[in-house]
């Protein structure tokens, strides 16, 4: 060993987009739970959740109970963070820098720029270049996935319709942005520009794409995934991981349920697997139907 | 002779990413969630992502007794983060239940340098790569606090905390050398695959 690593600390650098967008890679191919306290915490870590999500309430019950929801209860965030050994998120508001701050001053592992929660700020997302903490947020398509990337986002995820237990916008958000994403690997150079004209996106970004073919971060399903076979199918349409909030711990059985979406995210191809892991898990959350919705989350954001 | 086949378990985690650099070198590689799957393999790269999550789907996918027993049988194997934390004796802050193959003769604490925000990048000596210093990404990394005898350290940081070992045929790192473009530790298991 060279002297200079065995005297005092190893010069590091910490908070760099390799160690943000790196902690999203060891994500991958798992699924990442909301939960609302220690107990939930410690069912989902037993089910083999790769991350949990702490908030106050799920956004089912966020739905129902209407009025402002805001970032978690440090104490709440605390007490799960000690329960556990797997990586804990929690969620800000859209434009919250100060919620965002506070979060990172508690040393969570992600922070969610969501839309579940109700935004501060109706222009601005918040400058996540300013943070050592990584970022994940939401979006619906192309455009908003790499305006937030451009804000910083090291993790994009579909917003899906949170807290329905209806996967349907879900699909409809990765079908879009991978559909994009195949369509801009097609363009020549010279209709790269109409393109980041039309995704209101920053040039530099979109000649990536038309390069690499994929995002330049992760992308992760969220929004209505509330069985094995919905975490696999977003899983085949091209998700790399999968977040469930509401489908879990609102459903009859959640240790059951989520053991089985974790088998199912696993072997998302191997259908005979999925027959098993789909058997006997109880009544799912119940659903509810877009069309039926007063307040639609995934319209917030800019 | 046939160029080895590179298994990547792929049960969770940054797997793709290692097929990528063992492809980059001109190896086959494959990723592996099933015993069939293990038993075409000649090697096998144990990624970085949840040892948890991965120690409850080996069970689930009823690999952990053949990839222990391939161990077992001198299969070389190169074991990142989660992937060290998974081949080591002895697992310090882990969960309860969660298994270790205990391939390698350490004793390894999970998040040993804190949490996301403490997450970093060095440049590190490493035995056997005198040309440079390697450029580690450390996430939630793990760290060796214990070595047994016939385990080699090939790199240490903060004043002896071993971040790379290897006994017999098998390589552990606690940074992840899949994210960087630097692909000697890759080059290191395959030399020692051809060997």
């Amino acid at each position: 060993m060279a002297d200079q690593f065995t005297e005092g600390l190893v010069a590091r650098e910490t908070g760099t987009q390799l160690v943000k967008r790196g902690l999203a890679e060891m994500l991958k191919g798992g699924v990442i739970m909301d939960v609302v306290d220690p107990e939930q915490a410690r069912i989902a870590e037993d089910a083999g959740a790769v991350a949990v999500m702490a908030l106050e309430r799920v956004p089912s019950d966020i739905r129902r109970d209407g009025g402002v929801a805001r970032m978690s209860d440090p104490e709440m965030i605390e007490g799960i963070k000690a329960v556990t050994t797997v990586p804990v998120m929690a969620k800000a508001r859209i434009g919250h820098f100060v919620e965002a701050q506070i979060l990172q001053a508690l040393g969570v592992d992600y922070v969610d720029e969501s839309e579940v929660l109700t935004p501060a700020d109706e222009t601005h997302h918040i400058d996540k270049w300013a943070f050592t903490v990584p970022f994940v947020c939401g979006a619906t398509n192309l455009g908003e996935a790499l305006r937030r990337i451009s804000e910083g986002a090291c993790m994009i995820r579909s917003k899906g319709e949170a807290g329905t237990g209806n996967i349907v916008e879900a699909v409809r958000h990765l079908r879009t942005i991978l559909g994009d994403i195949r369509k801009v690997t097609q363009a020549d150079s010279a209709e790269l520009f109409d393109w980041a004209k039309r995704l209101q996106a920053p040039l530099p970004l979109v000649q990536e794409i038309a390069e690499t073919g994929t995002l330049p971060v992760p992308l992760f399903c969220a929004g209505g995934i509330a069985t094995p076979a919905d975490a696999a199918l977003v899983m085949q349409l091209g998700a790399e991981a999968v977040f469930v909030g509401s489908g879990i711990f609102k459903s009859d059985d959640p240790a059951t349920r989520a053991k089985a979406i974790v088998e199912a995210t696993t072997n998302f191809r191997d259908a005979d697997i999925l027959a098993k892991v789909s058997r006997g898990l109880g009544p799912a959350m119940p659903g509810l139907e877009i069309g039926s919705l007063d307040t639609k989350l995934a319209d917030r954001g800019w | 002779m046939q160029a080895p086949v590179v298994g990547v378990l792929a049960l969770q985690g940054a797997f793709a990413l290692h097929v990528r650099a063992l492809e980059r070198l001109g190896s086959v590689a494959v990723e592996v969630r099933t015993p069939p799957e293990l038993a075409g393999v000649d090697g096998l790269v144990l990624p970085g992502g949840e040892s948890t999550t991965m120690s409850k789907l080996l069970d689930a996918n009823g690999l952990f007794e053949p990839v222990a027993e391939r161990l077992a049988e001198g299969m070389p194997a190169l074991g990142t983060c989660a992937g060290m934390i998974l081949l080591a004796r002895e697992v310090l802050d882990g969960r309860a239940d969660q298994r270790s193959f205990g391939a390698v003769d350490i004793t390894v604490r999970r998040n040993a340098f804190g949490r996301q925000v403490d997450s970093f990048e060095a440049d590190l000596e490493v035995a056997g790569l005198p040309e440079a210093p390697v450029h580690a990404v450390f996430i939630r990394a793990p760290v060796v606090e214990d070595v047994g005898p016939g385990v080699e350290v090939l790199a240490q940081v903060d004043g002896g905390r071993p971040v790379a070992c290897r006994q017999g045929r098998v390589l552990v790192t606690s940074f992840h050398p899949e994210l960087s473009p630097d692909l000697r530790v890759h080059e290191l298991f395959l030399r020692e695959l051809a060997a």
